[in-house]
């Protein structure tokens, strides 16, 4: 299940970057920006061929060392394999980024449990067992970085992505927890909330205009909040306050809009 | 994973389509594909073709009765060997992200257009010359090999040794071979993110002729500003702009400020381009360089290859008409050509924004349909007036046609078969090489 590779034989890495999901469209640009400043990388998605390309371009990129290991990370039961393939790398990585996620689609879920369960394992439970031996590490040695991508659409449950929008409110609220639990131990715990990416994914889609960002850019916004330490951003910024908004509408009128 | 967050709904509160033309005419629905890797297939629905950054100025990168297959999440380094310079990247990246990655190690982009957000593919398929056309050719000049994927299934590899007429074909071949994948080329070793820059007034096109035969020695840049709307004693005035990378070392590598710049917000309205506001541009552009930035100075890469980079979507100040560009070439024997079309357009009064002019070179570029040929360019943009436009785009034909000259097709949106056939001969050639699943609408049009 878990595949082993490292390209650079260089010597033991330190204060590694450790990034699950580094072939999604995001993931792959926050390591760029890491490999730009000369850091150890250690990357994790489930696609061999694709990580592989991924890791040759973050090492053209400046990376000091790019450790990949191939692994389904909606797999559980590999998750205790994984934490040790990475510790066995970099006893002490400096920084965790969670990118994977599946878009579900959501008729699918109206009309099949398993559909519904499948993203909500995917997006919320197999991110809190992927988890938990990290921030147990965390608290224990006092210090390391946790950030974590969910989305505007965990604000507030809509009749067009509301199982999408349960596991990521979900993981939302996790994020808190850990926060409040680890702000003692002095970790770095930031949950991302992006809008409308212009990635792959969303190609079908006719787009256009400011509410669509960049890959690049929102990798951007997310690398800026984890070094200064913040707790919680929206990207584009401005889709706090369209949020704001969205909140605030009384429910006896939101349930009647097609949202 | 984060992109369907209001459903449906994106699509009708987002009407435009991603995938326009530069030259902003109005746009057709496109249907699209994004592959996220490059071991992906082809789309099934036929015709395909593939679409870059949206730098083309007209439909060589639409395909509206097919599909197009978008290249920029192609955009990893697959090999970057800093000692020799050979670099091996995915089609969708941009000149601009090369920079960044390669620049610190001391390797410059062989040849590069004027704007840096275009594409590897986009750069091979439309064979882009720069402002050191007449010492280094075209971008193909540089290209050692690059993957095709065929609508047969076949990953070609070609190179100037294998599959050489495929390589050939390919290079300025407007994405109609194949999707290319990847290219391999030969970076320039430079010193410096600096350019040395030396700038000169001349008048008339005699005295620019005159300034880059003299300039072809000394430097490895150049290229001219002309005004196009000044008439009587001003008429063929213009700025020479020649460069060369800084050797003073001392200044560092960086490719740092390249990015961003400040957005058109929107399109302008069409009024706000006449006659008046583009002869003001032109006499300020003029007086503004001869009294404030003649003789020599050093500046920063992006501010000598890109001036309009930092304004991004600049294409918006034309309105939501859109515009046409008008790039052409006559041979050296033919230069009086050049004169015949100036002269027509201060006639018309359809004065152009930007015109730039320059020398291009005697180097030949494998690319069988490359544009590029020994002599004069010019680049001349026409705020969109319909039929009074057309017009005079048509009338540049007949001047450009008998003089031998050629028509650039990555800026087209207009001309026709038979215009396209006299600058082209060789298009039946060409033409053989054509993946039968790719076309573009551009192809429709001049093929007919």
């Amino acid at each position: 299940m878990t595949e082993q590779e490292s390209k650079t034989a260089t010597t033991q890495a330190s204060d590694s970057i450790v990034i699950f999901g580094a072939t999604s469209a995001v993931g792959k640009e926050v390591a760029r920006l890491h490999a730009q400043r000369g850091e150890h990388l250690i990357l994790l998605a489930r696609n061999e061929s694709a990580l592989a390309t991924v890791r040759d371009d973050l090492l053209a990129r400046g990376a000091k060392s790019a450790h990949v290991l191939a692994a389904d990370l909606a797999d559980v039961s590999a998750h205790a394999g994984l934490h040790d393939g990475i510790l066995s790398i970099d006893a002490k990585p400096a920084r965790y980024y969670v990118f994977y996620g599946v878009l579900p689609d959501q008729k699918a879920c109206e009309e099949s449990a398993d559909a519904a369960l499948f993203s909500l394992h995917t997006n919320f439970n197999s991110v809190v067992s992927l988890l938990t031996p990290i921030t147990l590490q965390m608290e224990q040695q006092g210090s390391g970085e946790l950030v974590t991508i969910s989305s505007v659409a965990g604000d507030r449950g809509r009749q067009s992505n509301y199982t999408y929008g349960a596991a990521k409110g979900g993981l939302s609220l996790w994020m808190q927890g850990v926060r409040n639990r680890l702000s003692d131990a002095g970790c770095t715990v930031l949950n991302v909330k992006p809008g409308f990416i212009d990635t792959p994914m969303t190609a079908d889609i006719e787009k256009g205009g400011p509410l669509w960002a960049q890959p690049a850019d929102v990798a951007q916004d997310i690398v800026k909040a984890a070094d200064k330490g913040k707790s919680e951003i929206y990207t584009p910024w401005f889709w706090r306050a369209i949020m704001l908004i969205i909140k605030s509408i009384p429910e006896v009128i939101f349930k009647k809009l097609k949202l | 994973m984060h992109g369907h967050c209001f459903g449906r709904l994106s699509s009708s509160l987002l009407p435009v389509s991603a995938y326009r033309a530069w030259a902003y005419s109005p746009p057709k629905p496109q249907a699209a594909t994004r592959p996220a890797w490059r071991n992906a297939g082809l789309p099934e629905r036929n015709p395909v073709l593939p679409f870059g950054n949206g730098r083309s100025y007209g439909d060589s990168c639409l395909n509206s009765t097919g599909t197009v297959i978008d290249s920029r999440s192609l955009d990893h380094v697959l090999e970057f060997d800093r000692k020799t310079g050979r670099i091996r990247g995915e089609s969708g990246l941009l000149l601009a992200s090369l920079h960044n990655i390669t620049l610190a190690a001391g390797w410059f982009v062989p040849v590069t257009p004027g704007t840096s957000y275009v594409t590897l593919g986009g750069a091979l398929a439309n064979d882009v010359h720069g402002k050191n056309h007449h010492r280094d050719g075209c971008f193909g000049n540089h290209v050692l090999a690059f993957e095709l994927c065929r609508s047969d299934g076949s990953r070609v590899i070609c190179s100037p040794t294998s599959n050489e007429h495929l390589f050939a074909a390919t290079i300025g071949g407007l994405g109609l071979t194949g999707f290319v994948t990847w290219v391999e080329f030969q970076l320039l070793p430079v010193e410096s993110s600096l350019m040395d820059v030396n700038t000169r007034v001349f008048y008339g096109l005699d005295e620019f002729m005159a300034l880059s035969a003299e300039s072809h020695d000394s430097h490895q840049y150049s290229v001219a500003w002309l005004d196009c709307v000044a008439s009587g004693k001003n008429f063929g005035r213009g700025i020479f702009i020649q460069a060369n990378h800084s050797q003073q070392s001392a200044a560092g590598l960086s490719a740092s400020g390249s990015g961003g710049g400040l957005p058109v917000p929107m399109d302008f309205p069409g009024w706000a381009l006449n006659r008046v506001s583009v002869r003001a541009f032109n006499e300020l552009y003029f007086h503004k360089h001869r009294l404030m930035s003649l003789g020599d100075s050093t500046q920063p890469f992006q501010r000598y290859f890109y001036p309009l980079d930092s304004l991004q979507h600049w294409n918006r100040i034309y309105g939501s008409g859109g515009f046409y560009q008008y790039q052409f070439v006559v041979p050296l024997t033919n230069t009086e050509a050049l004169t015949e079309v100036l002269k027509r357009i201060v006639r018309s009064g359809q004065g152009s924004f930007l015109a730039v002019l320059k020398l291009f070179g005697s180097c030949q570029s494998p690319g069988l349909m490359s544009f590029p040929e020994e002599g004069p360019c010019l680049a001349l943009d026409f705020p969109n007036k319909g039929k009074k436009t057309l017009d005079l785009l048509d009338d540049l034909d007949s001047v450009v046609t008998e003089a031998n000259g050629c028509v650039y097709p990555a800026k087209d949106n207009r001309m026709s078969a038979a215009a396209f056939q006299q600058y082209f001969p060789q298009m039946n050639e060409f033409a053989q090489h054509i993946d039968p699943g790719f076309s573009s609408d551009f192809w429709r049009r001049v093929s007919d």
